[in-house]
């Protein structure tokens, strides 16, 4: 797995998850990311990948960091610190959203659950969750808010696929305590009772498929796991690595903090200016919305063949280059390269260009992303 | 199921099967592990020559690329279009799935043996 360019890569042994053993009992490879020792592969990472795409996968995703934010101040403080109009979510919902440099760069890609009126869970990447924790800290002076870390109190489990609904549903010891199963929407989440404790369940993810991202106490996780696992197995659930997670997101047309996204870059570069909402105002990193006509923007480039142009690559347009490759993989569900490159916006609809794969020219279409999107 | 210790291995995980003066190749059970799943091989065509050491061709997995080195000096007399064809081959059966046959020129120096190979890798014998 890459290791994101620059979030830092830290200097000390990689931390483990509470799922560490689990894993270790399923015969996982692992590999450092954003700090931590995470899964990488059971057995396949193109098995891992298909069973998400064609019935459904387990993820750990405890690397990622959980940050309460609270108080009567909370939205209006949000609405400040972040890139969106997180005020206006409704409890109940979430919201994709950044958190800006006061440049306009992106510190990191975050998704907001409102689960009250006062009371916010923002979730970080792996490898920014200090930076944003004391980004939020440092913001908050002057707000009725409080920031807390609280992602050493909880794993987080992600589980993907057309299957994962059915799958929840008879995991045993889950009772179903807010809405029931089907009305939990995307981009919404709820809560199951787990062994008498109650969990929250979002039907968010990073595969585009349907599924559930689940936050439960690091004292339980392993028997959630557990119980997630064997009653998945009729409806084809494996465990899936992040190789998985990388092929799954990037087909998704999703990006990836340190690839597609990073300090040097503003929202609208990378296609997502609509995580600032038209007029607003008065936010840090309110910078990112001046026009930029010259700043490299991110494509979806596809080719044919098997050989992948890959993070780092660049692009050219006859013997220009006008580029470099963020991410790209040979695509496990179209059977062929597919990529998100930055490229120079006088190339971004270009009919001509070309990925250097190791000093081999690929010719590359530019496509508009994503790559995939499941049936609905 | 192949005898292992009938092989002789590189340092860059590839393995070779001498047979008078044809060699089999491919690479190890710990490489296609350390690779994932095996996408695609660009190997030489017949009649190219490969030198001991030097890089004959590249195996790309969906997370990575790496390069394949020659274990011989010779020419390429065969090429696996098996494994070209379906790269997972690799991961089912490392040992099975030769990429290239070279006739050897000269005489193979600096192979390592089954032990050299596993201790290499940290393995258990």
């Amino acid at each position: 797995m890459d290791q994101p360019t620059d979030a830092g890569i830290p200097a000390e042994e990689p931390r483990d998850t509470p799922l560490r053993g689990e894993h270790e009992a399923l015969g996982a490879s692992f590999t450092d990311f954003g700090g931590w020792l995470m899964p990488v592969r059971y057995t396949s990472d193109l098995a891992e990948h298909h069973a998400v795409r064609q019935a459904a996968g387990l993820f750990d995703i405890s690397h990622m960091g959980e940050i309460l934010v609270e108080g009567g101040g909370a939205g209006a403080f949000l609405d400040h610190a972040l890139a969106g109009a997180i005020s206006a979510v409704p409890v109940g919902r979430a919201k994709y959203t950044m958190i800006l440099a006061e440049d306009g760069g992106i510190v990191d890609d975050l998704i907001v659950y409102r689960l009250q009126d006062d009371e916010f869970l923002v979730i970080a990447n792996a490898g920014n969750r200090e930076v944003v924790a004391r980004e939020l800290t440092d913001r908050v002076a002057g707000f009725d808010a409080t920031v807390e870390d609280q992602s050493d109190d909880y794993a987080l489990i992600a589980l993907q696929g057309p299957t994962a609904e059915r799958i929840l549903a008879e995991t045993a010891g889950v009772v179903e305590l807010s809405l029931p199963l089907p009305e939990i929407r995307n981009y919404a989440w709820g809560s199951v009772l787990f062994g008498g404790e109650p969990l929250l369940i979002a039907r968010t993810g990073y595969t585009g498929e349907d599924g559930f991202e689940l936050l439960v106490p690091v004292a339980r996780a392993a028997e959630l796991w557990r119980a997630l696992l064997a009653a998945g197995e009729p409806h084809g659930l494996v465990p899936a690595g992040l190789a998985a997670r990388d092929t799954l997101r990037l087909e998704a047309g999703m990006p990836l903090y340190g690839h597609e996204l990073s300090r040097a870059i503003v929202p609208a570069q990378a296609g997502l200016g609509r995580v600032i909402p038209a007029g607003k105002t008065g936010f840090v990193g309110e910078a990112a919305t001046e026009p930029r006509p010259d700043a490299p923007v991110l494509i979806g480039l596809t080719a044919e063949g098997r050989r992948a142009g890959r993070a780092g690559y660049g692009v050219f347009r006859g013997d220009d280059l006008v580029g470099e490759v963020t991410s790209g993989a040979l695509s496990p569900t179209l059977g062929h390269p597919i990529a998100m490159a930055f490229v120079r916006p006088d190339a971004a609809d270009a009919a001509d260009l070309t990925i250097d794969v190791r000093g081999t020219r690929i010719p590359a279409t530019v496509t508009a992303l994503p790559f995939y999107r499941r049936n609905s | 199921m192949t005898d292992l210790t009938a092989l002789k291995y590189t340092a860059e995980h590839e393995w070779v099967a001498l047979e008078g003066d044809l060699a089999t190749i491919g690479v190890t059970d710990f490489a296609a592990d350390q690779l994932g799943d095996v996408v695609y091989v660009d190997l030489p065509a017949v009649g190219q020559t490969v030198t001991a050491g030097q890089v004959f061709g590249e195996i790309e997995s969906t997370k990575s690329v790496s390069e394949l080195y020659a274990p011989v000096d010779g020419e390429v007399v065969e090429v696996n279009a098996d494994v070209d064809a379906d790269p997972a081959q690799v991961n089912a059966d490392a040992f099975a799935a030769w990429l290239i046959r070279v006739r050897v020129t000269g005489e193979p120096s600096g192979l390592l043996d089954r032990d050299a190979y596993v201790a290499l890798t940290g393995g258990d014998a």
